[in-house]
């Protein structure tokens, strides 16, 4: 059976019913250069039997190489027991279903979901996620468009260690909403906000920064939080979620926390999978809920008196208000989100604290190991998380691909961010010290 | 329905005004707007000093399952909000017409009463509504 239910008669019927000769009499209107008839490099359909093989050959280029690049996503040890959850039938959807009330389990888990990330996050409220931590701040900017309405400038700041591509995403969604992004200074020394040369007139309608930054750094994030407050903006944390097992929350930057926090969720239970699907996380503050883009489920009581769980303040989204809705162009990423609820579960705090914990000591042990060798150094001074740069005397590129020749993805080029030959390098606590050894061994070969 | 207030003007888009001893407008949306958008949960205000034109979007009125623009009856500044409204939307259900105004606009020019609706022509309206 066809999944497209028309019958040929079908459709003719309701081609007569409205005067159309064929479908493609309905695409009339659209000029025909602007119309492709055939999609470039998407060959035909194939059977099961045949992409499975593909998918199998392309899986094994991949191999199994001691990885230390972070820059955004992470790899984190995933209990067996989190996919094999997720991937129960009940579960294995990627969006909350239509009729969403029918599927109480879905609604308890993405309750449960949002009550964990406002615990991580130190916020009051969370929706059930976006696509990815890129979208969430182009959807957080938007957001604090619509809350700050006494700011009519669109200008949004972002700090120096805002993750790069996070701010193309930002400018691509956002940028044609009457939204400009423009960076804040940095200080060369230590890669972060350059407070001295802060200029308060510029009456931004958000300033954004993120912690741990984008190469690794800590950012005074409560002082450029309370600067953000001063100049009349709303702020904007973006954090790693592992992170804040061991940081202070965005919840309580500066004299009063951010108004949004936001970012990637992958490291939560998400297999790099090549680049996605991730998950992006957005908390806010009560006060702003209702500019807050996407779904939230809601914890409530039936006429019975049995506790149930219903999508709550839908009047914001696009089905009820059309083009006044908070976001026409976002959905949650339901099965990320179940994954990271039963990760988040099954680890509790304590047990995210010991990933970070040991994420920080592996990357520590790296980090020192490799700047005893000639040539390489700290970028920037001050603490790290779990990553951090280092300069190079000598162009990266050459450097990771004699790594690769060893099974090693040696870390994130990071020289054009930096603006010198510099890498950023990250050791979460899937490695053993063995492994850190042996990372170290092949960089002091390569480099001596 | 209760009886429409006669003191009051209207628009086809249900909202009323009255006019204040200083020059001011008050406006809020009628009875019939009330109970047909159910109970209110949320309403979103507009800011002191915004500027407003007649037909414009001024307000937002939300209930369990709909939200609805609020247009300005007519051209001003906002000049005072029922704040009120923020924790008690269902002011608007239970007294549309007093506690539950939603905003005071000074008008730009001389009011134009042409362009709004006696109470005889609103109930006029209200009753093709029913038909």
């Amino acid at each position: 059976m066809p999944f497209i239910p028309h019958t040929e008669k079908d459709t003719r019927e309701m081609l007569d019913a409205i005067g159309a000769k064929s479908i493609e009499d309905l695409f009339d209107e659209i000029p025909a250069a602007l119309r492709i008839d055939h999609l470039h490099h998407v060959p035909e359909a194939m059977s099961e039997m045949e992409i499975s093989r593909l998918m199998r050959e392309r899986a094994a280029q991949d191999g199994r190489p001691l990885c230390l690049i972070g820059a955004g996503a992470y790899e984190h040890h995933i209990p067996q027991a989190v996919w094999d959850i997720a991937t129960r039938g009940e579960y294995y959807s990627a969006y909350t279903p239509y009729q969403a009330e029918a599927s109480q389990g879905t609604l308890q888990t993405i309750y449960e979901y949002q009550t964990m990330i406002t615990e991580l996050t130190g916020l009051d409220v969370s929706n059930a996620s976006l696509y990815d931590g890129a979208s969430a701040l182009a959807e957080a900017a938007l957001m604090a468009v619509r809350v700050n309405r006494r700011v009519k400038t669109g200008l949004v700041l972002l700090a120096p260690g805002v993750n790069p591509v996070y701010e193309q995403v930002a400018r691509a969604i956002a940028g044609t909403q009457g939204l400009t992004f423009e960076r804040l200074p940095t200080d060369a020394a230590s890669g972060n906000v350059d407070f001295d040369k802060l200029d308060a007139s510029l009456n931004p309608v958000a300033v954004v920064m993120q912690q741990p930054t984008f190469p690794g750094t800590l950012e005074d994030v409560d002082r450029l939080t309370d600067w953000g407050h001063a100049c009349g903006a709303l702020v904007i944390g973006m954090a790693n979620p592992t992170s804040l097992a061991l940081l202070k929350p965005p919840g309580h930057w500066g004299a009063e926390g951010v108004d949004i926090a936001c970012g990637e969720g992958q490291p939560l239970g998400v297999p790099l999978s090549s680049g996605g699907p991730y998950f992006g996380y957005m908390t806010c503050r009560q006060d702003h809920v209702r500019q807050m883009p996407g779904r939230i489920v809601g914890r409530t009581t039936d006429l019975d008196g049995n506790p149930g769980f219903a999508l709550t303040l839908q009047a914001r989204e696009q089905h009820i208000r059309r083009s006044k809705a908070t976001s026409n162009i976002c959905t949650n990423q339901g099965l990320m989100v179940t994954a990271a609820t039963i990760y988040l579960s099954l680890l509790g705090f304590e047990g995210l604290a010991l990933v970070a914990r040991r994420s920080h000591a592996n990357t520590t042990r790296l980090v020192e190991g490799l700047c005893a060798i000639d040539g390489i150094e700290r970028l920037y001074q001050g603490p790290y998380f779990h990553e951090a740069a280092l300069r190079l005397d000598r162009p990266v590129a050459p450097v990771l691909e004699a790594l690769a020749a060893r099974n090693i993805l040696g870390g994130f080029d990071l020289s054009d961010y930096a603006g010198t030959d510099a890498l950023l390098v990250c050791a979460t606590e899937t490695k053993t010290d063995a492994d850190i050894d042996t990372c170290i061994a092949a960089f002091a070969e390569i480099m001596g | 329905m209760n009886e429409l207030p006669g003191d009051l003007l209207y628009t086809s888009e249900h909202e009323w005004l009255r006019r204040e001893d200083d020059g001011s407008v008050t406006v809020g949306i009628t009875e019939h707007a009330a109970s047909a958008l159910g109970d209110l949960v949320y309403v979103e205000l507009p800011e002191i000093g915004q500027d407003v034109e007649t037909g414009g979007e001024m307000a937002v009125v939300e209930s369990v399952k709909a939200a609805s623009d609020v247009y300005a009856p007519v051209t001003g500044t906002v000049v005072e909000v029922n704040e009120d409204l923020s924790d008690d939307p269902e002011k608007i259900n239970a007294d549309p017409y007093g506690d539950g105004w939603i905003v005071r606009i000074e008008l730009g020019d001389s009011l134009d009463e042409g362009e709004l609706m006696t109470p005889d022509a609103y109930q006029e309206l209200l009753d093709e509504l029913d038909d």
